[in-house]
C-alpha cells in the first residue's frame, strides 16, 4: 500500500444556503482555501473527484456546473460518485494507489433546502416495492430507533445523551448548524416529534460543501507541501453495504460498519467522527466499531449539529483529520454513512506522522 | 421548478408474481433456500444468490415488529392524515415488510398489535394496491389466505416521481434576469482572462475564479452551432421541424442555445447572423422567455475566423 495522507481540509455548512444548487458560491472559495492551506497551484492537483445529487439539485449533471469552480481549461483529470465526498475520497485514494495520480482534491456539496429532503431521499430505496410508499428518512429511522428500543438494547436517556453531547461540543464548532450547551433532561422535556424520535434525536437540514486534498507521501509533490503540524496518514480506508431491504436486516445492529472497521484497524483509535444523523445511530456504530469508553466521539459536535448532504461524511473525516495534525489525536477514524438506517458504511484511520 | 417522470418498470419473472399477487388481492413471499418466507419476494437468495423459484401465498393479517409515527406526512405517501410507518410480519412470512398502519394517534400503536390489509379499491399490481393497514380486534381474528389465482400476469409497473425544489438566483443570475425584466441582457467578465460569460455563472470555468465585472451585451450575434428537431417529444412546445442554435452574441466569450424562427430550417447555417425577437414588452418577465427566438438579420455570414475559437 502507498501511503496517503490528509493534508488539506476546508468545509463550509449552512442552514440555508442563499444561492444556486450547484454551490459553485460555496466551492470557489473553498477551493481557494485549500490551495492557500497547501500552498499549491490548480496544476499540482493531479485528480479531482466530487459527490453530489442531481436528486438534491433538481437538475440534470448538476455535478458539471460544479467543475467551473476548479477552472477546468485545461482540462483536468476528474469524476463523480452519486454518493457522499467520502466515497469520491475512496475513489482517488485508490487512484492514488494506482500511481496514476500524486495528489488529488475531492469534494462533495448539496442544498439540501432546495426540496423537502427527507422526501427526496425515498428516492435510494427500492423502486418497485418501497419508493411508491414515499418513506422518509426520519421515519425510517424511527423504526429503527423503536427496534432498539423495544428489545433493551438503548433507551431514551442513552440516545438523549448523545443528542446533548453532540449539541454541546457544537459550540465550538463555527460550522455547527445547531448548536447550544444541552443537558439530558433538556432533551427528555421536548415532545416527541416522530415518535419514537425527538427533533433533537435527527440532524437538522443543512446545506454545504466540503474539499480535502491528500497527496501520496512518497511523491515529489508532498515534499513541496507548506504547512505546519504532522500529516494525517490514512493507515486503513474500508467501505462495506448491507441489504438494502430493511425487512431481512437486524435493524439493531450495521454488519457493514463492523467490517469496514474491522477492516480499517478502528479498535487502534483514541478519536472518532461518526456520521450518524440520528442520535441512535452513534449508539449502533459505537458498538459496531468497538469504541470504548477511553474513544473521544464526535468532537465536533457530528451530523447532529450539520448534516450537508453529499460532504457530511467527508466532513467527519476532514474533522478528526484536523486533530490529528494538531496533536490532538495521536490516531483518529473518520466514519461515513449513506443508505436508509445505516446500510452502507466507510471507515478511515489516520494517524499522525510529522 | 417540479421534476416529474413516471419510471415503466418491467418487472422480471419474482417481482411478476409478487405484483400479480397484489392485483389479485393476495400477498405472495418467496421461499428462501433455508425454508425462509420473505415478502416482498427478493429475487436472488441473498446467501446462495438462486434465483428464487418457489411462491407461498401468506395471510393478509400481521404483526407489526417496529414502527414510527408520521405526524406531517409529505406528498405521495400512503395516508394523508397522520399515520405510523410499520414494519409488518405477514401470517406464513418469517420477515416482516414496510408499510403504513392507519390510526388515528401514536397512542394507537404498539409493537406486536395485529393489523390486517386494506385493499385499494381498483389494484393494478403495485405495491400501493395495499392502500395501508389497519387494526385488527382479537376478537375478529380469522385466516384469510386466498387461493392463488390463473389471471394475465402483472409484468410492467409505472412508479411516478414528482419533486418540487424552490430554486434560489445566484447573485449574477439575479442580475442576469433583473437586466432581462429591462430588455438588456447582462454577462460578466472574469477578471483574469477576460472572457465575457451569458449568462453568468458563479465563477470562470477556465480560472475558477469568480467573475465580477457586469458587460451588457446586444441582442444579436452568430450562430456557431446548430441542429434541427425533427423528432416529437414530450412538452414540446414548437411544431417539427425547427432549429436550436447556440448563438454567440457579439462581445461575448460563450455561445448559448435559443430557437431560431422566422427562416426555414434548412437556410440556418453556422456563421448566419441573428438577432433577438423579443416578446411584446407587456409580457416581460425576469425570465429568459421575454426572447421569443432569434431571427436572421440578412447580414452576411460572419467570417469563420470571428466565431472559430467557440465551437
Amino acid at each position: 500500500m502507498r501511503d496517503v495522507a490528509v493534508v488539506g481540509f476546508a468545509q463550509r455548512q449552512t442552514k440555508e444556503m442563499d444561492g444556486s444548487p450547484t454551490c459553485v458560491e460555496l466551492l470557489v472559495p473553498i477551493f481557494a482555501e485549500l490551495l492557500e492551506q497547501t500552498g499549491w497551484t490548480k496544476s499540482d492537483i493531479g485528480f479531482w473527484c466530487s459527490g453530489s445529487s442531481d436528486y438534491l439539485a433538481g437538475r440534470s449533471f448538476s455535478f458539471v456546473s460544479a467543475v467551473d469552480a476548479i477552472g477546468a481549461l485545461p482540462p483536468v483529470n476528474e469524476s463523480h460518485v452519486e454518493m457522499d465526498a467520502a466515497w469520491a475520497l475512496y475513489e482517488a485514494w485508490i487512484k492514488l494507489q494506482t500511481g496514476e495520480a500524486d495528489t488529488a482534491l475531492v469534494y462533495g456539496f448539496g442544498k439540501a433546502s432546495a426540496g423537502v429532503l427527507r422526501r427526496t431521499l425515498a428516492m435510494q430505496l427500492d423502486p418497485y416495492t418501497v419508493t411508491p410508499l414515499w418513506p422518509d428518512t426520519v421515519s425510517i429511522a424511527g423504526l429503527q430507533a423503536r427496534a432498539g428500543l423495544d428489545h433493551g438494547i438503548w433507551d431514551e436517556r442513552a440516545m438523549a445523551e448523545v443528542a446533548a453531547r453532540s449539541r454541546t461540543a457544537g459550540t465550538e464548532n463555527e460550522y455547527a448548524v445547531r448548536k447550544g450547551v444541552t443537558t439530558i433532561e433538556d432533551v427528555l422535556s421536548e415532545e416527541l416529534y416522530a415518535d419514537p424520535l425527538r427533533r433533537s434525536d435527527c440532524a437538522p437540514v443543512s446545506d454545504g460543501a466540503a474539499a480535502m486534498v491528500i497527496a501520496a507521501v512518497d511523491s515529489p509533490a508532498f515534499a513541496t507541501l507548506q504547512r505546519d503540524g504532522a500529516a494525517a496518514v490514512i493507515t486503513g480506508f474500508e467501505h462495506r453495504v448491507d441489504q438494502i431491504t430493511l425487512g431481512t436486516r437486524d435493524l439493531t445492529r450495521a454488519p457493514s460498519a463492523a467490517l469496514a472497521g474491522a477492516a480499517a484497524g478502528a479498535s487502534a483509535v483514541d478519536m472518532a467522527e461518526l456520521h450518524a444523523p440520528f442520535s441512535h445511530q452513534e449508539l449502533i456504530l459505537r458498538r459496531e466499531l468497538g469504541l470504548g469508553e477511553g474513544v473521544t466521539i464526535n468532537p465536533s459536535g457530528g451530523a447532529l449539529c450539520a448534516n450537508p448532504m453529499f460532504s457530511a461524511g467527508l466532513v467527519r473525516i476532514g474533522e478528526a483529520a484536523r486533530r490529528v495534525w494538531s496533536g490532538e489525536s495521536r490516531k483518529a477514524l473518520g466514519h461515513a454513512t449513506s443508505g436508509p438506517a445505516l446500510q452502507q458504511n466507510l471507515v478511515c484511520v489516520m494517524e499522525g506522522r510529522s | 421548478m417540479k421534476v416529474e417522470f413516471d419510471y415503466t418498470r418491467s418487472l422480471g419473472p419474482v417481482l411478476s408474481r409478487f405484483m400479480t399477487g397484489l392485483r389479485d388481492r393476495q400477498v405472495v413471499g418467496g421461499v428462501l433456500e433455508d425454508g425462509t418466507v420473505v415478502v416482498p419476494p427478493p429475487e436472488y437468495d441473498p446467501v446462495t444468490h438462486r434465483e428464487i423459484s418457489e411462491f407461498v401465498s401468506v395471510g393478509d393479517e400481521g404483526v407489526v415488529t417496529t414502527w414510527s409515527w408520521v405526524a406531517d406526512p409529505v406528498m405521495d405517501q400512503p395516508l394523508a392524515e397522520p399515520f405510523a410507518f410499520a414494519l409488518i410480519q405477514l401470517d406464513g412470512a418469517d420477515v416482516a415488510f414496510l408499510h403504513a398502519v392507519a390510526v388515528d394517534s401514536p397512542a394507537e400503536m404498539g409493537t406486536g398489535m395485529r393489523v390486517r390489509i386494506r385493499w385499494a379499491e381498483q389494484t393494478t399490481g403495485s405495491i400501493t394496491d395495499i392502500a395501508c393497514f389497519e387494526p385488527v380486534p382479537d376478537s375478529q381474528r380469522f385466516d384469510t389466505i386466498a387461493e392463488p389465482s390463473e389471471s394475465e400476469p402483472v409484468t410492467r409497473i409505472v412508479t411516478p416521481v414528482r419533486l418540487a425544489y424552490e430554486y434560489a438566483a445566484s447573485p449574477e443570475e439575479s442580475k442576469f434576469f433583473r437586466g432581462l425584466a429591462e430588455g438588456r441582457i447582462l454577462g460578466q467578465r472574469c477578471p483574469v482572462c477576460h472572457k465575457v460569460y451569458v449568462p453568468p455563472r458563479g465563477a470562470c470555468p477556465v480560472d475558477g475564479v469568480p467573475t465580477t465585472d457586469e458587460v451588457e451585451l446586444p441582442d444579436r450575434g452568430t450562430v456557431t452551432t446548430f441542429c434541427i428537431v425533427n423528432v416529437p417529444f414530450l412538452g414540446q412546445r414548437i411544431k417539427p421541424p425547427y432549429v436550436s442554435a447556440y448563438v454567440l452574441l457579439d462581445g461575448a466569450d460563450i455561445a448559448f442555445l435559443h430557437l431560431i424562427l422566422d427562416a426555414d430550417a434548412s437556410e440556418v447555417r453556422m456563421g448566419m447572423r441573428v438577432e433577438a425577437v423579443w416578446k411584446p414588452r407587456a409580457e416581460w418577465g425576469t425570465t429568459i422567455e421575454n426572447i421569443s427566438h432569434f431571427r436572421p438579420t440578412g447580414e452576411p455570414d460572419a467570417d469563420y475566423d470571428t466565431y472559430k475559437q467557440h465551437l
